[in-house]
């Protein structure tokens, strides 16, 4: 198991984690499965048009959850997040084909040093645009 | 909270850290079974939105709606076997340019009664000519 990150070695501007995922249809069809939630503009062209979508669209709470994975595999204990908020500024679009990539880039934002609190600040990006607006996890390092 | 839902939904949100999904590895970490990551809990909180969408009074076209912002405040993690209680409570409702805007959020208890976690979600519901 990894061990917990010094509060006392952290500086704000410090990149944490960063990960790349690559998004398939087949990824969103099993997170519809795990969450229960089947809206077809998730699956289905057809329907993400006729709405006039530019395609398929990921779910923003699958952008969400694997945005914070590198920062729990850095806590190396997921008890250690007690704060995780975001906003869906831009939707990843997922082509049938190619796919997309999320890019995740976690940096400290802030440090409370009597609380020994971080703020991480999670910059995630699709074709270099950024999908989520003020991703912020506060994690405890008491 | 069966274990195998927590798994699934670790694997499908691309978690790889071992104590979502090695039962083995939460206790060593002193969970009591696999931890549900973090993002977990719009699963129990879908469930009261989808009553609050539902109701044929809120008169709201769930075409319409777009998730604008997510939030959770832990006190602790969701651990496999929990058994949880969620209330959701309507905190705003703002009229914006022809669009409405929700927000809900979802107060999750333990057996116990013992704060485990909020979610809050911020809908927009677009109007006819949004």
């Amino acid at each position: 198991m990894t061990a917990t990150p010094e509060f006392d070695t952290l500086t704000v501007g410090e990149v944490v984690a960063d990960t790349s995922v690559h998004l398939t249809r087949d990824a969103l069809v099993r997170y519809a499965g795990a969450s229960g939630d089947f809206n077809p503009i998730h699956y289905r062209d057809d329907v993400a048009a006729s709405v006039g979508l530019p395609g398929v669209l990921a779910h923003g709470m699958l952008t969400m959850g694997l945005a914070v994975q590198p920062v729990i595999d850095w806590l190396g204990d997921p008890g250690r997040m007690v704060d995780y908020g975001v906003r869906f500024t831009r939707p990843v679009v997922v082509d049938p084909a190619d796919g997309a990539t999320v890019t995740v880039v976690a940096k400290v934002g802030q440090l409370d040093g009597e609380a020994r609190t971080a703020r991480i600040d999670l910059t995630a990006s699709s074709n270099d645009a950024t999908v989520l607006g003020r991703a912020q996890v506060r994690v405890s390092l008491a | 909270m069966g274990r195998e839902k927590i798994r699934e939904f670790a694997r499908a949100v691309f978690a790889s850290h071992p104590t979502f999904l090695d039962p083995e590895a939460a206790r060593e970490a002193g969970y009591a079974d696999v931890v549900a990551p973090p993002t977990f809990a719009v699963v129990v909180q879908e469930q009261t939105l989808a009553q609050l969408l539902g109701e044929p009074d809120a008169g709201i076209d769930f075409s319409r709606v777009v998730h604008g912002e997510q939030r959770f405040a832990y006190s602790r993690p969701i651990v496999a076997g929990d058994e949880l209680r969620a209330t959701l409570t309507v905190t705003s409702l703002k009229s914006l340019g022809g669009n409405a805007m929700v927000t809900a959020e979802s107060t999750i208890v333990d057996a116990s009664d013992a704060h485990v976690v909020t979610a809050t979600s911020t809908l927009v519901i677009r109007g006819d000519d949004a």
